[in-house]
């Protein structure tokens, strides 16, 4: 039997899409199945490691546990959308400069907590940096590396919203 | 050789090789390959940690021919997971000796659907007895593997210990006790499996080793190699974790493959992947020491006991490492390590990062600080006048023939830390305030690559060629998955061929392309595979200097020029090399004697902790680590995997408890098995000394399992030092900290360090 699932709609990455699937689909799922964007990672399916942040309505989420129906008009970011026209966002540049990543899967989580933290205080302290990373759990690196990106990267520039400014400026 | 060889690329911190693939989530990890004709697989499981299978039934409320469904019966070679005893069944035929044993496979092409139906298996046992810790299994009352529980023990002997203790001022005894710990990579195990009558089997997955999965789908399917491929995904973390499981896993997925005829899919979610896949080696190690009236260590009499589970995996080796690390880096002319390994029905253990050695580093270390207490000596200065120093034998007889800089490490981990005025500023804070300081010190080291004859049983063979295309490619089957496997080695090629960085990149971990240059374990990768990348580099430069006119300078173009004059004439640009042991190797495995490892990383690490006595929380609130891994190859990934491998000790010594339940494990979730998050781990500072090892790849040795080593002895010690207490057990939760500091009050105050 083949239901036909109301169109959802939503802005991923600055684009608009409509998917029609079961309401209480997973955004992580649809994400992932629907709309082909496998950046986002799952590592538990119940909302402690993080892998699955992504940013919705300027809110920091775990994809894992929300219902795409409450994705209904929002504006949803990726690490897909962090690099703007192949040039990578100040965070990016900063892991990758500092070691911030290393078997990758946390990345793409920690990425979204560290832009979204960066857009919330654009010049954290190391105890505000620790807070707004402690949703996201890495396995390798012990944390070090990616607190010092992050403090880089905010030296570098105030890293949300990507400016034109802020690209010149590095 | 000079600390400060002149290198290009070799020591510099150029960008991670696939680091942008991973930061615009480009990277393809396993469950990101989307196949529209895949089915998804998963697994029934025994729910009993022993016993006889009755029967097995299937609901008939679930319409079953749209599954696929595998039982023992479907394999169509050997039932066996092929590691070092062929003792452990790829599924379970008739009888089950540990929980999650696997037992039925179930593929469909709904995800959703065949989790679903794993429950409508019902499956009838007659219960056996079962066995669950080191204690029962010694006892021998069940024996529930081979004839005695033995999965393996060894003997190792120095000098005459017996005669040993007649000479002691001291004799100072001690237990020490490790528990379970889960690797806890954010990328649980997956696999995607085809099969095709012409091509056989092909695996691609989240695995450390392809050419361990290799050799058990070879004979699980009972196919010749070129029917065999194993192609490395994208790895989420690993940590040995990924070391011996992926080779159940990829068969499991292959067997549903071959009688779908679909490609499958698995990919375990958390709760199975915690419950059913290897852990830590639980371990049990008790000392028996004798000292003279001088502060040196006379006789070391050392049992040691780990718990292997159900299966004997890779138990062996972790109990030779275990011993082999024991006795620590001391002199002591009279040594007795006796060890075993025992069977109990648990789940399987298996590798995980330091391989038995954290377990005895932890006894030995801890037990050190109580000796001194003992004897009424400072811990530092009861290290450093049993040190070894170069030329000194240790436990194997094994003479140190390359510098040995202990003392070094030790007076820089002191400054660095600012030890002793802490410890002393703490002592006098400590009286008056209910947070209880204290600084505690490790110190160890870790044998590189494979133990004894192990490399050169393996003869890894690995290469670099040159594609037509203008690329060089390094060859070997050590895989990336977060260490920096891809970066190092292409570093070493790139500055051995005297080429760009850039020029140089990794041939796909892939059976089919790469040769079998040994599992990615055993810190090996740096030092044995980056020294076979070094010399088959220099040998590709001297055979374009032959044939193809290469000169002595040389840009990157004229290089890639001379390769295709090379190609021209004989085809293909192609060099490799097998490993060649440094000379003056020799060891008996009989015995237990000798060269146990061609290298060591030597090391000395401090904690800070602050015990409160409200809350009974420890919270570890500095930490330093010095080290001696030879030439460092790349400052950042090197500084990455110390700090990464102190967090997971951290972890090992107060956060991480594996909790069981007959068997099984009860808190098979991130939500309450806790690792130390962003806001736990403390300020880590990481210093090396470099003292270039001449037969690793541009002087380095190994890095990866030492940082696991050193913390939990040293946070333990730091804790003994805060309360005055001696905890010998991990992990130490808050409950055991108030449950030692309560009967540490009703009995008297211990002297305090």
């Amino acid at each position: 039997m083949n239901v036909h699932w109301p169109p959802i709609r939503f802005t991923i990455n600055g684009e608009t899409c409509e998917v029609h699937v079961p309401p209480m689909k997973r955004l992580l799922d649809v994400l992932r199945e629907d709309l082909h964007l496998t950046g986002t990672k799952e590592g538990c399916g119940e909302g402690e490691c993080g892998s699955c942040s992504v940013r919705m309505n300027g809110e920091l989420v775990n994809s894992c546990l929300v219902p795409v129906l409450q994705a209904e008009a929002a504006e949803v970011q990726t690490v897909e959308g962090l690099a703007q026209q192949g040039a990578l966002h100040p965070i990016q540049e900063a892991f990758l400069k500092c070691g911030g990543a290393q078997c990758g899967i946390c990345t793409p989580g920690m990425l979204m907590a560290a832009a979204q933290l960066l857009a919330r205080n654009p010049h954290p302290q190391i105890a505000e940096i620790r807070e707004g990373l402690a949703g996201n759990l890495c396995r390798c690196t012990g944390f070090m590396r990616i607190f010092e990106s992050v403090v880089v990267a905010a030296q570098e520039k105030s890293a949300d919203p990507i400016t034109e400014e802020a690209r010149l400026a590095r | 050789m000079s600390t400060h060889a002149t290198t290009r690329i070799v020591g510099a911190p150029v960008p991670r090789k696939e680091g942008v693939d991973k930061l615009v989530g480009r990277a393809l990890y396993v469950d990101d390959l989307q196949r529209e004709d895949a089915w998804y697989g998963a697994t029934v499981r025994s729910s009993i940690p022993r016993g006889i299978i009755r029967s097995i039934a299937f609901d008939r409320a679930v319409d079953w021919s749209e599954f696929t469904i595998v039982t023992a019966k479907d394999v169509p070679g050997e039932n066996q997971i092929h590691l070092i005893v062929a003792d452990q069944p790829c599924l379970a035929d008739g009888k089950v000796n540990h929980c999650e044993e696997p037992i039925v496979l179930l593929a469909h092409p709904d995800k959703h659907k065949v989790r679903e139906a794993v429950s409508a298996v019902k499956i009838e046992y007659d219960p056996l007895p079962a066995i669950f810790s080191i204690e029962e299994s010694e006892r021998q009352d069940v024996i529930v593997w081979g004839a005695d529980n033995l999965l393996k023990s060894f003997l190792l002997e120095k000098g005459d210990l017996d005669s040993a203790w007649a000479d002691a001022a001291h004799i100072v005894e001690g237990e020490y006790r490790t528990g379970a710990q889960e690797h806890l990579y954010i990328e649980n195990n997956g696999i995607i499996a085809e099969y095709d009558a012409e091509r056989g089997v092909t695996v691609w997955g989240s695995l450390q080793c392809p050419y361990y999965v290799f050799k058990s789908l070879k004979s699980v399917f009972d196919l010749p190699e070129k029917k065999v491929r194993v192609i490395q995904t994208e790895t989420g973390g690993a940590f040995g974790g990924k070391e011996d499981y992926p080779s159940t896993l990829a068969c499991h997925a292959a067997l549903l493959a071959m009688k779908s005829g679909h490609p499958v899919k698995m990919v375990y979610d958390r709760l199975e992947d915690l419950a059913a896949t290897t852990k830590r080696h639980p371990s049990r190690v008790r000392h028996r020491t004798a000292v003279d009236a001088n502060g040196k260590l006379l006789a070391m009499d050392i049992n040691l006991a780990t718990d292997g589970g159900a299966y004997s995996t890779l138990s062996s080796t972790v109990l030779s490492r275990a011993t082999l690390h024991s006795t620590g880096p001391y002199l002591c002319p009279n040594v007795r390590v006796r060890s075993n390994a025992w069977a109990t029905n648990m789940v399987p253990y298996g590798a995980f990062r330091g391989f038995g050695a954290p377990q005895a580093i932890f006894a030995m270390e801890r037990h050190m600080d109580e000796i001194a207490a003992a004897i009424g000596m400072d811990p530092i200065e009861f290290r450093r006048r049993n040190f070894l120093h170069d030329g000194d034998m240790n436990a194997t007889e094994q003479v140190m023939r390359e510098p040995v800089i202990l003392d070094q490490l030790l007076d820089r981990a002191l400054k660095e830390s600012d030890f002793h005025a802490k410890r002393a500023r703490f002592a006098h804070e400590n009286d008056t305030n209910p947070v209880k300081r204290g600084m505690g010190i490790s110190a160890f080291y870790h044998g590189s690559g494979f133990t004894g004859s192990g490399e050169v049983v393996l003869n890894s063979l690995a290469g670099v060629d040159v594609t037509p295309e203008g690329k060089v490619r390094v060859l070997v089957s050590n895989t990336e998955f977060g260490q920096g496997t891809n970066t190092i080695l292409t570093q070493v090629a790139a500055e051995a061929l005297g080429i760009d960085y850039s020029a140089v990149s990794m041939a796909p971990a892939d059976t089919n392309q790469v040769p079998n240059s040994g599992p990615t374990v055993a810190s090996r990768t740096s030092m044995v595979v980056g020294r076979l990348i070094e010399r088959a580099s220099l040998q590709l430069i001297a055979m374009l200097r032959n044939s193809a006119g290469l000169g002595e300078k040389y840009t990157t173009e004229e290089f890639f020029a001379a390769c295709e004059r090379f190609r021209a004439a004989k085809g293909e640009v192609l060099s490799t090399c097998r490993y060649e042991p440094p000379p003056g190797i020799v060891w008996d495995d009989k015995k237990y004697h000798g060269e146990a490892y061609p290298a060591y990383a030597w090391a000395v690490y401090v904690a800070q902790v602050a015990v409160d006595t409200i809350t009974y929380s420890a919270e570890v609130e500095e930490f330093w680590a010095v080290q001696e891994v030879g030439r460092v190859l790349h400052p950042v990934l090197a500084e990455g995997q110390i700090e990464g491998g102190i967090a997971q000790g951290i972890g090992y010594a107060v956060y991480e408890k594996v909790v069981w339940n007959s068997g099984r494990m009860a808190n098979n979730q991130m939500t309450n098995y806790i690792m130390p998050t962003a806001e736990d781990v403390p300020p880590i500072h990481v210093f090396f000394e470099q003292i270039p090892f001449r037969y690793g790849a541009y002087g380095a040795k190994g890095i990866g399992e030492l940082p696991h080593d050193g913390p939990a002895p040293a946070i333990l010690n730091a804790i003994r030092n805060a309360t005055g207490v001696p905890f010998n057990s991990i992990p130490l939760l808050p409950e055991d900290l108030f449950a030692g500091l309560a009967a540490s009050r009703s009995i008297e105050e211990p002297a305090a360090l």
